[in-house]
Formats: C-alpha cells, sequence, structure tokens
C-alpha cells in the first residue's frame, strides 16, 4: 500500500468524522445532544475547509472557512440552544422508525450514495474526490433524518446538517463554490433559521406542542 | 465381482445397483422390521461406506471416465461419468448415509404407516437415484433420475400417511419438486443449443449467446434453487423435512440438497463453460437473503425438527453465497480466489451433511424416547439419554461454527474468500460484497444463538413434563449411526488440510486453479493465495485441552476437590419448578422482539383476571401469505375459467379431440 | 520458531494470567474515586479467586457433567486466546493455530458453553442469563468480526501480529475506517465483558442482570475459575483494542530482552489509561433496559460495518 500523504489522510479523517457525525446524530434522541453533534459537524467541516485552503492556497476557502466557524459552530447551536430552552423541548418523542432500523437504512443510503458518486469521482480532479460519495451520503442522512423525527426541532437541525454536507459536496468536488453563492447560502440558511424560529412560537402557541404529527389534522379529507 | 470393481465408475454403478437390490430384497418380507432393519438397512450402510471408498480414492486420483450403458430409450442409452466433482458428491452420499442407515436400521418400527420391506425399497431407491444424479451424464438420465429421486423421498416423507397434516406436507413437497424439475428441464434444452444432443459432452461443446447462457443460468438456479430450499422457493422444506422419518429427514436434509448445489455447479462451471461475473451476484444476493431468513426463523421455532428445517435453508443459503461469491471471482478472473470460495461451497456442503444428519438423528431418538417433538415439552434429556445428548452437542457445536470442529472450516474459509472482496475490478459491487460479510458473520452467531437453544431446551435444565424421567437412551445400531456421523464432523475439523488437498481436484476441474497449500505441515492449514493466514485445529485443540488439563490438576492437586449435591440455590427461591425455565418461546423472545417485522406474528395473551391464563403465539412464513396464497387463488381462477370446457359430455370432448387434430394437420400441411 | 519466542509466548500468558485480575481491581478502583467512594484494594480480586478455590463446592443435584466441565473449557478459550493476542510482542509461536476469525471463534465458544452450562440446572435466572447473553452475544460477534476485518483489509491479512505489525509501522495509525471501527469496538468491549451500559458488574438484580445470572448456581473452585475467566476476558478484549488502535510499543520482529524491556512497561501504561477510560464510560453511561441492549449492540455492528463502507469508499481513489 503507498503511503498517503499526511494532510490527505487528515482530510479523508475529516470526512470520516462527518459521517461518524452524521449516524451519530441519526441516533441521536436529546435535542440538546443533536445540536451539539451538529456544531461539532460544523467544526470538522471548517477543519476540513482549512486543510484544503492550506493545500490548494486558495483564499476564499479560508474566508469560507471562517464563515463556517463564525455560524455553524456558534451562532446557529447558541441560537437552537436559546430556542430549547424557551420551548421547553429536550428530548423527541420515540422516532417513526427504531434507531437499528434507521441506522441499516443509513447504511443502505451510504451504499447508494457511493454508488451515485462514483462517476463524479472520476471526472473530478480535485484530491478531495474521494469524499464526494461521503459528502453525499451527508446529504442523504440527515434527509433521513428529517423524515424519521416528529419533533420539527429535529427536523431544523437535520436541515443544516443537511446544508452542511452540501457545502462539503461543493468543496471536495470543484473546492468550494463562488464565493457569493457560498455568502447567498450562508444568509438563506440564517434567515430560513429565523423564520423557522418564529414559526415554532407560531405552532406552539396553536397545538402546544411541538409535535409535527399535530399538523396532520390540517389536511382537508380524511 | 473383479471386473466390477475393475474401474471406479463400474464400481459406484454396481453399488448404486446393490442399493437398489438390497431395497428390492426388503419385498421379500415386507413386514418383519427385524430382516429390514437387522440385516438390510446394515448392508446398506456398508454399501455407502464402500462407495465413499471408491469414490475417494478416484477423487485423490482426479481422473475422469466415462461410460454408456447398454440400455435406456432407444437411441438413447444411459451415459455416466465420473470426474472430481461428481465422486466428491459421491464420497458425501456415501459417508454420511452410512450414518444414516446404520441408524435407520435400529430406528424404524412397527407401525401405522407403510411397511418396513416397502420402506427398504423405498429407502435404498433414494439412496440409488441420487447416486445416479451424481453419475449422470446425459440430460435424459439427469431427469429420469432426478424424479425418480424426488418420487421416492415423496414416499419416504409421506411414510405416516394416515396424518393429514403429512399428507398435505407431501403434496406440497411433490409439487414445488415438479415446478423445479420443468425449470431443469427448461435448463436443459436451452442449453443444447440447437444441436438437439442432450449428452452432457455435447452441451459442453455447444457455444451460446450470452442471453440464451445467461437464461441458462438462471433457469437452473430457479431448479436447483427449489430443490436447495433458497428463499423464496423454501416453502416445501421446512414442511416436508419435519413430516418424514428422522432418518429420511436426515438423507433429505444432508443429501438431496447437495444434490441441488452438485446439479447447480454442473451447470454453472462445467456446462456452461466460462461464465459472467455478474452472474454470481444473483446467487450471493439470494444465498445471503436465504440464510439470514433460515436463521431468524429457527430462532423462533417451537418443533426442533422444523428448527432444524429453518437451520438447513441458512445453511444452504451459506452454500449458495460461496458459489455465487466463487462465480463473481471467476469472471472477474481472479481464479485463485474463486477455488478458495469454491473450496469454502464444497467444504461447507460435506460438513452441513455430516452435522445436519446428526442432529435430525438426534431428534429422531429424542422422539422415540418421549414421542414429543414440541420443545416445549421436552428437557433435562442429559440424564437419561447421555449418549443421544452428548453426540447430539457434538454436531450442535460443529454447526454452531464452534471451532475446533467442521462448522467452523468452511465459514473460515469462506470468509477469508470475502476478504478479497476489494480486489474485486467493479467499483460498486466491491462495495457491496462487505455487506455480504457482515450478514455472513450475523447469521453465524445467530447459528450458535439457535443451536444453544435447540440443545439447552431438549436436553438440558429439568424434564418439562413427568413423563420424560422414563426416557431411554438409544440402541446400539443407533448409536453406532449417531457416533460415526459425529466422528465425521471431529475429523472434518481437526483434519481440513487433507480435506482440502483432496478438494484440489474439484477445483482444479471446475475453475482451473487449486489453492495453494503454502504451509507444508500436515497439521496446518494455510489456503489463502497470497497471505500468510493460517489455522491449525490440532494444535488449536491441544493448546486449549492442555491448559483445561492443567488446571484441573492444579486444582486437583492444590485444593480439595470436595463436592455437596444441594437442590439449586436459585437466589435462594424455595419451590423450583420445571414451568420456571425458559420455554422455546421464551428463548426465542429477542429474536422475535429484534426482527420483528419479518415474521407474520398471530399473539393471544391472557387477561390479568384470567382464572386460566393462556398465551399462545404463532409464527408463520410471510411468503406464504404475500406470494403462495394469491399464486394458488389465481391458479384457481384460471382454472374456473377455463372450467367452461368441461361440459361432461362425450361428444363435446370428442370433437375437441377432433379439432385439435384438423388444426394440427393442418399446420402440417401448411408449415 | 526460536526458543525465545516461545519464552515471549510463555511470559505473555503468565503476565495475561497475573494481571487480568489486577486490571479488573484497577478498574473498580478508577469507578470508586470517580463515584466518591472509598476504593477497594487492587488486589481485591486476587484473594477473591483465593478465598473461592479454599471452599467446598457445592453443586445443585440436577446438574449433569456439562456443569461441571464448563468452567475448565471457558477458562482453557479464555487462556488461548490471551495467548494469541499480541500484547507484547508478535513473535507468538502459537498463533499459527488461530487467526483473528478463530479467536472470534473462541470467544463464541466460551459463550456458548456458559450458556449451556447456565440451563443445566433449569433454574429461571439460568436461562434468563443465558438467553441474554446469546442476545447480546449474536450482535456482539459479528461486529467484533467486523471490526477486525476493517483491520484485516487495511493490512491484507486476518493474523493478528500481521495487523499489529502492519498497524504500528503507518505514519499515522488511524486510519478514517478505523475511527468507526473503534467506536464500534468501544460499545462491543463494553456489551461484551458486561459492563454498563449493558450489564452492571457490581449488581445481583434480577431483573437487569445478564452475566451475573449465569454464574448464580457456581460455587467455590469453579466460580473461581469463571470469575478469572472474566478478568481474562475483559483484559484480552483491552489488549485486542490496543493491538488494533494503538499497536505502538508492541515488539516488532524477534525480540530480545530489549523488546520486552520495552513492551511491558507499555502495556502496563495502555492498560492504566484503558482502565480508567473504561471506569470514566461507566460512570457517565446509565444502564440501559435490557430490551434497549440491542438496539446499543446493533448500532456497534452498523458502525463496524460503517467502518468497512468507508474503507473502500475511500481507498477508491484512483
Amino acid at each position: 500500500m503507498p503511503q498517503i500523504a499526511l494532510d490527505q489522510q487528515l482530510l479523508d479523517a475529516c470526512a470520516a468524522v462527518m459521517l461518524l457525525l452524521s449516524f451519530a446524530m441519526l441516533s441521536q434522541r436529546r435535542i440538546v445532544s443533536l445540536v451539539n453533534l451538529y456544531a461539532v459537524q460544523g467544526g470538522a467541516l471548517a477543519t476540513a475547509t482549512l486543510l484544503v485552503a492550506w493545500r490548494t492556497g486558495e483564499g476564499h476557502l479560508y474566508l469560507s472557512a471562517a464563515l463556517t466557524i463564525a455560524l455553524k459552530v456558534i451562532f446557529l447551536p447558541w441560537l437552537l440552544h436559546r430556542l430549547i430552552r424557551r420551548l421547553e423541548v429536550y428530548w423527541d418523542t420515540e422516532p417513526l422508525l427504531n434507531v437499528s432500523g434507521t441506522m441499516l437504512a443509513g447504511l443502505l443510503i451510504v451504499v447508494f450514495a457511493f454508488g451515485l458518486a462514483q462517476p463524479i469521482t472520476q471526472l473530478a480532479s480535485t484530491a478531495t474526490r474521494s469524499a464526494i460519495g461521503i459528502a453525499v451520503s451527508v446529504v442523504l442522512l440527515a434527509f433521513l433524518m428529517m423524515i424519521t423525527r416528529r419533533k420539527a426541532m429535529s427536523q431544523v437541525v437535520g436541515f443544516l446538517s443537511m446544508e452542511n454536507g452540501l457545502f462539503f459536496a461543493a468543496m471536495s468536488a470543484t473546492y468550494g463554490m463562488p464565493m457569493v453563492v457560498e455568502l447567498g447560502v450562508a444568509l438563506d440558511v440564517l434567515v430560513a433559521m429565523l423564520v423557522l424560529g418564529v414559526f415554532f412560537f407560531q405552532i406552539r402557541e396553536q397545538f402546544d406542542s411541538l409535535d409535527l404529527h399535530h399538523l396532520e389534522s390540517l389536511k382537508e379529507r380524511d | 465381482m473383479t471386473t466390477i470393481f475393475s474401474s471406479p465408475l463400474t464400481g459406484c454403478a454396481g453399488l448404486l445397483a446393490a442399493w437398489g437390490l438390497i431395497g428390492l430384497a426388503g419385498l421379500l418380507r415386507p413386514a418383519s422390521v427385524r430382516f429390514a432393519g437387522r440385516t438390510l438397512f446394515p448392508l446398506g450402510a456398508m454399501a455407502g461406506l464402500a462407495l465413499a471408498a471408491i469414490a475417494g480414492s478416484s477423487l485423490l486420483a482426479g481422473g475422469t471416465e466415462q461410460l454408456v450403458l447398454p440400455f435406456g430409450l432407444p437411441d438413447l442409452p444411459f451415459h455416466l461419468r465420473l470426474d472430481p466433482l461428481s465422486s466428491f458428491f459421491l464420497l458425501l452420499l456415501g459417508a454420511s448415509s452410512a450414518g444414516v442407515s446404520v441408524f435407520a436400521g435400529g430406528y424404524f418400527r412397527q407401525g401405522e404407516g407403510t411397511a418396513p420391506g416397502l420402506l427398504c425399497l423405498q429407502y435404498h431407491l433414494f439412496l440409488a437415484s441420487m447416486g445416479w444424479v451424481l453419475l449422470a451424464d446425459d440430460a435424459y438420465g439427469f431427469m429420469v433420475a432426478w424424479e425418480v429421486m424426488a418420487l421416492s423421498s415423496y414416499f419416504l416423507v409421506t411414510t405416516q400417511h394416515r396424518i393429514p397434516e403429512i399428507r398435505r406436507a407431501g403434496f406440497i413437497y411433490l409439487l414445488m419438486a415438479h415446478l423445479g424439475a420443468i425449470a431443469i428441464l427448461l435448463c436443459f434444452g436451452v442449453l443444447q443449443g440447437g444441436s438437439w444432443q442432450f449428452t452432457f459432452d455435447a452441451m459442453r461443446a455447444a457455444h451460446l449467446a450470452p442471453a440464451w447462457a445467461a437464461a441458462a443460468f438462471l433457469l437452473a438456479l430457479a431448479g436447483f434453487g427449489l430443490k436447495a430450499g433458497l428463499v423464496p422457493l423454501h416453502v416445501w422444506l421446512p414442511e416436508a423435512h419435519p413430516a418424514a422419518p428422522s432418518p429420511v429427514s436426515a438423507l433429505m436434509s444432508g443429501v438431496m440438497l447437495k444434490t441441488a448445489v452438485y446439479g447447480l455447479l454442473r451447470v454453472t462451471l462445467d456446462l456452461l463453460g466460462r461464465p459472467v461475473w455478474w452472474w454470481g451476484l444473483v446467487p450471493l444476493i439470494l444465498g445471503l437473503f436465504t440464510a439470514f431468513y433460515g436463521v431468524v426463523f429457527a430462532a423462533v421455532q417451537t418443533d426442533m425438527k422444523r428448527l432444524l428445517a429453518y437451520s438447513s435453508i441458512e445453511n444452504m443459503g451459506i452454500v449458495f453465497t460461496g458459489l455465487g461469491l466463487s462465480v463473481i471471482f471467476l469472471g472477474a478472473g481472479m481464479q485463485a480466489v474463486a477455488a478458495l470460495a469454491l473450496l469454502a461451497t464444497l467444504y461447507h456442503c460435506l460438513n452441513h451433511s455430516f452435522m445436519k444428519s446428526l442432529l435430525f438423528l438426534g431428534t429422531g431418538s429424542v422422539l422415540h424416547a418421549t414421542g414429543e417433538r414440541n420443545l416445549g415439552r421436552l428437557g433435562g434429556l442429559i440424564h437419561s439419554m447421555p449418549w443421544v445428548a452428548w453426540l447430539t452437542l457434538i454436531g450442535a457445536l460443529a454447526i454452531a461454527g464452534l471451532p475446533p470442529l467442521n462448522g467452523f472450516v468452511s465459514e473460515w474459509l469462506l470468509l477469508q474468500s470475502f476478504l478479497f472482496a476489494d480486489r474485486v475490478p467493479h467499483e460498486f459491487v466491491n462495495l457491496l460484497i462487505p455487506m455480504g460479510m457482515a450478514l455472513v458473520a450475523l447469521c453465524a452467531a445467530l447459528a450458535g444463538y439457535v443451536m444453544v437453544k435447540f440443545f439447552g431446551v431438549i436436553f438440558l435444565g429439568q424434564p418439562r413434563e413427568p413423563s420424560l424421567a422414563h426416557a431411554h437412551d438409544c440402541g446400539r445400531l443407533e448409536r453406532l449411526g449417531l457416533a460415526w456421523l459425529a466422528l465425521g464432523c471431529v475429523l472434518l475439523g481437526l483434519l481440513p488440510f487433507q480435506v482440502v488437498a483432496a478438494l484440489g481436484a474439484v477445483t482444479r476441474q471446475l475453475v482451473g486453479a487449486a489453492v495453494p497449500q503454502a504451509a507444508s505441515h500436515w497439521w496446518l492449514l494455510a489456503p489463502v493465495p497470497g497471505r500468510a493466514v493460517s489455522y491449525g485445529p490440532i494444535i488449536f485443540l491441544a493448546a486449549t485441552a492442555g491448559v483445561v488439563a492443567l488446571t484441573a490438576l492444579v486444582v486437583r492437586l492444590a485444593y480439595h476437590q470436595r463436592v455437596r449435591r444441594t437442590p439449586a440455590w436459585d437466589c435462594g427461591f424455595g419451590s423450583l419448578t420445571p414451568r420456571m425455565q425458559d420455554t422455546a418461546e421464551g428463548f426465542g423472545q429477542p429474536i422475535r422482539n429484534i426482527f420483528q417485522s419479518f415474521f407474520q406474528i398471530e399473539r393471544e395473551l391472557p387477561a390479568p383476571s384470567d382464572r386460566t391464563p393462556r398465551y399462545r403465539i404463532a409464527i408463520a412464513d410471510r411468503f406464504w401469505r404475500t406470494v403462495y396464497e394469491p399464486l394458488g387463488s389465481s391458479v384457481q381462477r384460471l382454472a374456473s375459467a377455463v372450467a367452461f370446457l368441461q361440459q361432461g359430455r362425450v361428444s363435446v370432448y370428442l370433437l375437441y379431440s377432433f379439432v385439435t387434430l384438423i388444426v394440427l394437420l393442418a399446420l402440417a400441411l401448411f408449415a | 520458531m526460536r526458543p525465545e519466542d516461545w519464552l515471549t509466548q510463555f511470559i505473555e500468558i503468565v503476565a495475561a494470567l497475573a494481571a487480568a485480575p489486577i486490571f479488573l481491581g484497577w478498574v473498580s478502583q478508577c469507578r470508586a474515586w470517580l463515584q466518591n467512594r472509598r476504593a477497594p484494594s487492587l488486589w481485591l480480586p486476587y484473594r477473591n479467586i483465593r478465598k473461592l478455590f479454599h471452599k467446598e463446592a457445592v453443586i445443585a443435584q440436577n446438574a449433569s457433567r456439562l456443569f461441571r466441565l464448563a468452567p475448565y473449557v471457558v477458562f482453557g478459550t479464555m487462556v488461548l486466546a490471551a495467548a494469541i493476542i499480541p500484547s507484547m510482542g508478535t513473535r507468538l509461536p502459537l498463533v499459527v493455530s488461530a487467526d483473528a476469525i478463530a479467536l472470534v471463534g473462541l470467544f463464541a465458544t466460551a459463550r456458548v458453553f456458559m450458556a449451556l452450562a447456565a440451563m443445566d440446572i433449569g433454574t429461571a435466572f439460568g436461562t434468563l442469563g443465558a438467553r441474554r447473553e446469546m442476545m447480546v452475544g449474536f450482535l456482539a460477534e459479528p461486529a467484533l468480526l467486523m471490526v477486525i476485518f476493517v483491520a484485516s483489509l487495511l493490512s491484507a491479512s486476518t493474523a493478528l501480529p500481521a495487523i499489529t505489525e502492519h498497524l504500528a509501522t503507518q505514519t499515522l495509525g488511524l486510519d478514517p475506517a478505523l475511527a468507526f471501527t473503534a467506536v464500534a469496538f468501544t460499545l462491543v468491549l463494553l456489551a461484551e465483558n458486561a459492563r454498563i451500559p449493558v450489564d452492571n458488574p457490581s449488581t445481583h438484580l434480577e431483573l437487569t442482570m445478564i452475566h451475573e445470572a449465569m454464574l448464580l448456581e457456581y460455587s467455590a473452585r469453579h466460580l473461581a475459575l469463571m470469575e478469572w475467566t472474566t478478568a481474562l476476558k475483559l483484559f484480552n478484549y483491552a489488549c485486542i483494542g490496543f493491538a488494533l488502535f494503538i499497536p505502538w510499543g508492541v515488539a516488532t520482529g524477534h525480540i530480545g530482552p530489549l523488546g520486552l524491556a520495552v513492551a511491558i512497561p507499555t502495556l502496563a501504561v495502555k492498560l492504566a489509561l484503558a482502565g480508567g477510560g473504561l471506569a470514566l464510560i461507566e460512570t457517565l453511561c446509565a444502564k440501559l433496559r435490557v430490551m434497549r441492549a440491542p438496539e446499543f449492540l446493533a448500532t456497534a455492528y452498523l458502525f463496524a460495518v460503517l467502518g468497512l463502507l468507508v474503507h473502500v469508499m475511500l481507498g477508491a481513489r484512483g
């Protein structure tokens, strides 16, 4: 086996950690821990970005790493924690599918994502291309998490984690999106977060709970 | 005699004929259990041993021999052929049937069912037809032998034909066996490739278009997979195996299922020549699913023979997994690794024929001694039936895949070949294969669970019924049969090097390579190409036994050996009744919970206020409801749709014949 | 094989036998400290075993021979396991007889014998313990096997010493795939050694116990052997963990006295740290309900499989 450069190994490790955290989020029932895991995932993403920036010398990646840290490691988790305290939702109820089932589905998704990423991997010329499969997995796993949860709060975390995955995918395929797009996405996430925060309070006002199955009564026909 | 035994092939054919004669001799005194049991069955066992010896020596010699028998249909004489592949399976047939036959000699009693003489005929016909399947070298002879095998085993399954459930099980078996036979027939039809020559030699020479070759492979997989109990074609197996008398279950599970593996190997790797790599994916995926399905269902069974039947399904799944893996490797041009996977497949066939026969015979003895096959009414038999218990323990440990017994060796080989998955040059596939490895590991561990349940509930603990205290150990012939099979399990486990060396001829014939024997020691198995990995069961056993003996010695010398017998402590709870032990249902409960979605469970729970609480749980195979019942009812609908043809008037029927004749003649005229 | 290899082998076995109870004692000591209790002596497991050996064995009337045989078999398999795990050196003569798959088989053998012995008397607790142990086992065993397979794929061998030698020479020993398997392995270690959160080694509370329930009917020398086995098993698992994840310090190649002089203190340090870590995990976690245990183990199993997938995915670098 040929020796692989140290920074490459570290990048791989970051990718693996991101996937690991996605699975940890998938199996975590406590919302507080979920948010913490999200923060750590942001940290792993920032580390990976920094590594790529250092390796390629692309200046804008340093900026986007700083943005990631500020937004995804510090600000959003803080906001979420505040929301949790204010709304007093510490636990998600039993997920729709049990943990083993969810994990198994997640595993199949990883296999699928890998197959999906295969042609892209062969086209891409970046040093990080082997992580594309993992990035796609992170996106799809976040999707899966949103599907299997009942509480709006965990779905938001899933949404945010999905954005992490997209960002990572862009970085591993083409060393990141253009700066304008990145800033736009960051702004989108921020605004979405704020809107959702308002939304939560409205939902709770209406139903006395954040459990989304109450929304089922909103359909028109039984 | 000397002329017959001058060549291995005529020797084998002669022994098959001898089996037929022994069977016919049973008709001389059809009602005598003594004659059949004490004379004919042991004779059959001797013939089996002789067959194993001839086949074994032919396997070591590695030669190929052909013979055209001077009878059969006009222009269609029977072709026979003995090559390493058929030698190996004949060895398996002879060696494990010897144990079963000896056991059967002591087992069959006068009863309600088929008369002993007739039973003896059916039994030996069954053996001879299996041998014939293995020797046949043309499609015609193969199909005749295959049908004789199916029919004779059908009659054996329905030995207790006065019981309606057994008749039903027999019917399902016969129906499924014929569906399989049709698939195989079609497969041969494709294989002849337009030459209309049905000898296997002609099929080897035929060049098939890729699509036709794939079709032939899939048809063979369907036909032989049905015989082997591949999910979803497995439904007959858990019905037929428990219905048959135990020696017959042992033969069906131990040997007959292997003829299906033989057939698939023959078609895929011999008649079709060079398989395409993706073919292997089908048996691999089906095999993995089958293994998992079988073992999960085995874990929740309450009838001991059904449990073993599901365990057979699991093992056949593992065999097919190995086969699929071997085809994938071969298609990818990795001959040496393909040989390793094929070796695991063959080794597992051999192991399973010994282990499963042993366990089925063990249940037979328990059934005779107690009249019970429900695990919930057994228990504690290790005290009253020590021989059966300890010999069965060997089989149970072997099938659970524990070293240094034989089950472990084939599992080890299979896992080793799985570890080459990342070398397969197809991107997506080498990701799927590790998942298969994970599933195999899970199945192996679950097999341990199943066997602890099987052995623990039957033989350990307290007797769950008072009548069990009077259970008697089995007779001498039965003991001999069990001991032979147990010995086989131990030897196959301890001497893998020799077995692997003998199997080299088969792998060379089928995939063109044999595994390297890197180590020069006779006690060390090191078959993995290019990797320094070894397994030495003899040292393994010696080291463990040494430590055990040393510990026992030190404890004996250093500390006093006093033992006091008291009632069980059980945390100081006073009255301990047998009903406090786990039942079979209880032991299967975790599996039932974890794999809930797998089963179709019907549960009846007692209310807290019930005076006589009753707890009942029934677990059904989902495939019955989702596949077979709709299929059955649609056939029924189809049948009633065409029922208007049945008018009941003879002249109408004659009209049908007349019209058919006219149409055919018209076709002949214009074609 | 040279004579000094046999010497290494011998020292390894003796060291395992001697150190296992101390390691167990060390873990309970750390636990006590972390929980603000006064710690028991480091030698307590030893004293316990010694005391038990001196007692008269009391056996239930309906115990079969299997019941009396099982402690010896279980002990024997665990000693052999200790012999083939490269805890100090990698040149071990006995290793040719058993690779990592056989090691998992050894653990399975021990488990099956233990479960069978527990069912032998036919008490409610015994069968309950056997059932639960097998439930833990059937998920933990494949998980462990998968962990080992990831390491095997990395180093193209299933022989433990070869794996250790390969991993010890990598620049950054921690392959990403190993990160997943390390998580899985930790979970398996906790479950297989009857630690919190799956089982609690320090109570005999009927509703929750797994391992202890199987030993209830044992006494005196049989119990002593079983307890020693338990300690050895924990020691073995720790050493497997060292061999796979922190292999540095193990003497590779033919070692003389110098290699051992490095290897033994290294092992001691690793054990001390691992014991502390284990105690920390056990203090921070709450015991799971028994019904949650399969979920816990399924997680371990899936993490191990994920490690395998990550290995293949990242290995696909063109």
